[in-house]
């Protein structure tokens, strides 16, 4: 699903951020990538969700060569993917159903489908009576799971999630946690990005640990 | 290759007229909500506004004003027609003795005396002043001699020797030549024409950086929500779509605002001028703007929003980035 073919990225001015990184994430695996601040974790996820490009190496997406796609794709591939920040962004000027809706907007769908399809979501993060309110009127948690609910509207391939329980206290964060499986547990490849050594330890999941840019250890 | 299948797996699960209802909603969505976005930016909305239609309505009254102007000169045909005044003390058999003396001119074409009653019916029928002139008990206008040159005399060097020959006639008082002021009346209308376009030229373009510069802070304000879009997936035409719409309102509004500012400018002046026509016994209409120019006037100025919010757009979504 996948796949990283010694990728380093060198920024100009911060230098090497990945160096030589290789692993390959199978469909349906759900893996955790975790590091010190500044290891180059986040870089990781941007060059999957093209945000940036890889100065060497190759990554592959589903198959496809991300280095290949054109900038007018690059909304495509995006669509592939789940992509869950540790700041939600959600638009706070929009209802929590808006929010949720918007990847389905964006792709076109008819308004049944739209509403059938965010209720869906919404239900599974347990926020289905909270539609109609703002984002800033509910808790760190809340906002965060309706990010993943935007996140697994569209029936995404890989969901990334960049620091997902970063805010949230120990029993929210393991609650998340538990919805990460449940998306794996149907099939959907899940990568998440976390320092939180305790809760990976627990959850017993594949951990790609980055170390300066360098990829340590692989344990399954 | 699997993008295609995956649309291929969108279209069997939504169906055609399902896909083609969802875009049709998208475009009513972006119309409505952008419509939504100014009013509820009411003031700053309404100076922008404001301001494009102070400049398109000065392009589109000095159009309406030579427009009116032209209804003037219209009913006059260039010629190079020459009217001979006769002074006050020539009688009419003088003058006709005076038409067969010019008419041995080779040059001429048609030598027509216009005796002092004829001038007088004429006068009263096209001045306006009919009934003043009843109470006049001689009669003031003087006899006129109107002389057609030949075609082919029609470079303006022989037309004026032929004036200054003409001239020096002992009988004759003044003389006129048509030509000279129809083409200077024209020349000046072709002067303020070429004025109108110029200045219609130089209002859209502000018109146009209005709407690209108010495009601009709206899309730095909605820099967040752009970037979002992106990274759950949305195109760059999904994203200009309501920016576009705005556009179009600005300029729809600012026309509609400009039309009426020109009608309230001429609705000023339009007392004044009736008095002046009733005196021309209504010789003059004020012409408004009419149906068809109100519409052009709509849609080109609706066009402008578009493409300036359009320029604007094109080189800043690009430049905008999902962090």
């Amino acid at each position: 699903m996948l796949k990283f073919d010694h990728v380093s990225k060198r920024y100009q001015d911060a230098g090497d951020a990945l160096i030589d990184v290789s692993f390959h994430l199978q469909k349906g695996e759900m893996a955790f990538l975790t590091g010190h601040s500044g290891a180059g974790k986040s870089t990781l996820l941007k060059l999957i969700a093209m945000m940036e490009l890889c100065s060497r190496g190759h990554v592959l997406l589903d198959g496809q060569n991300l280095n290949k796609v054109r900038e007018k794709q690059i909304p495509f591939i995006r669509r592939k993917l789940g992509l869950i920040f540790q700041d939600n962004k959600l638009l706070q000027d929009r209802t929590i159903f808006d929010n949720v809706a918007l990847p389905l907007v964006i792709s076109g769908y008819g308004q049944q489908q739209i509403a059938r399809r965010v209720r869906a979501a919404l239900d599974k993060v347990g926020l289905l009576r909270k539609e109609k309110k703002y984002p800033l009127t509910l808790s760190g948690g809340e906002q965060q799971r309706v990010g993943i609910a935007r996140a697994v509207v569209n029936k995404p391939q890989l969901i990334l999630a960049d620091e997902p329980t970063g805010n949230l206290d120990p029993e929210l964060s393991a609650e998340v946690m538990q919805l990460f499986e449940q998306f794996q547990n149907v099939g959907v490849t899940v990568l998440i990005a976390s320092h939180d050594i305790d809760l990976l330890k627990q959850m017993g999941h594949r951990v790609l640990t980055l170390d300066h840019g360098n990829l340590k250890t692989r344990s399954s | 290759m699997k993008n295609k299948v995956h649309s291929r797996h969108h279209r069997q699960s939504s169906g055609f007229s399902d896909k083609s209802q969802a875009y049709l909603h998208i475009h009513l969505h972006a119309l409505f909500s952008s419509l939504g976005r100014l009013c509820r930016n009411s003031f700053t909305s309404l100076m922008t506004i404001v301001v494009m239609a102070i400049a398109i309505s000065l392009a589109s009254g000095f159009y309406l004003l030579l427009a009116n102007m032209q209804q003037l000169t219209a009913n006059i045909e260039a010629s190079n027609q020459i009217s001979l005044f006769l002074k006050s003390g020539v009688s009419d058999r003088a003058g006709e003795q005076l038409v067969q003396q010019i008419r041995k001119n080779t040059q001429l074409d048609k030598v027509v005396l216009i005796s002092k009653k004829q001038a007088l019916k004429e006068f009263k029928d096209y001045s306006g002043f009919g009934n003043a002139l009843d109470v006049l008990e001689i009669n003031p206008l003087p006899v006129v001699i109107q002389i057609l040159p030949k075609n082919t005399l029609n470079d303006l060097q022989s037309l004026e020797q032929l004036l200054i020959e003409l001239e020096q006639l002992a009988q004759v008082d003044f003389s006129q030549m048509d030509m000279q002021w129809v083409e200077r009346l024209q020349s000046i209308m072709q002067i303020m024409q070429r004025g109108a376009i110029l200045l219609s030229g130089l209002l859209s373009l502000a018109v146009l950086f209005i709407t690209g510069n108010t495009i601009r802070l709206e899309l730095q304000n909605r820099q967040d929500e752009v970037q979002i879009a992106k990274l759950v997936g949305a195109t760059h035409s999904f994203i200009q779509r309501p920016f576009l719409y705005t556009g179009f309102w600005l300029g729809f509004i600012a026309g509609i605002m400009a039309c009426l500012l020109v009608a309230l400018m001429i609705m000023m002046i339009q007392n004044p001028i009736e008095n002046l026509s009733i005196l021309y016994d209504g010789a003059f209409n004020l012409l408004f703007l009419n149906l068809t120019e109100t519409l052009v006037l709509l849609a080109m100025t609706s066009l402008l929003g578009i493409l300036g919010a359009w320029g604007v757009l094109h080189y800043q979504l690009q430049q905008i980035k999902p962090e």
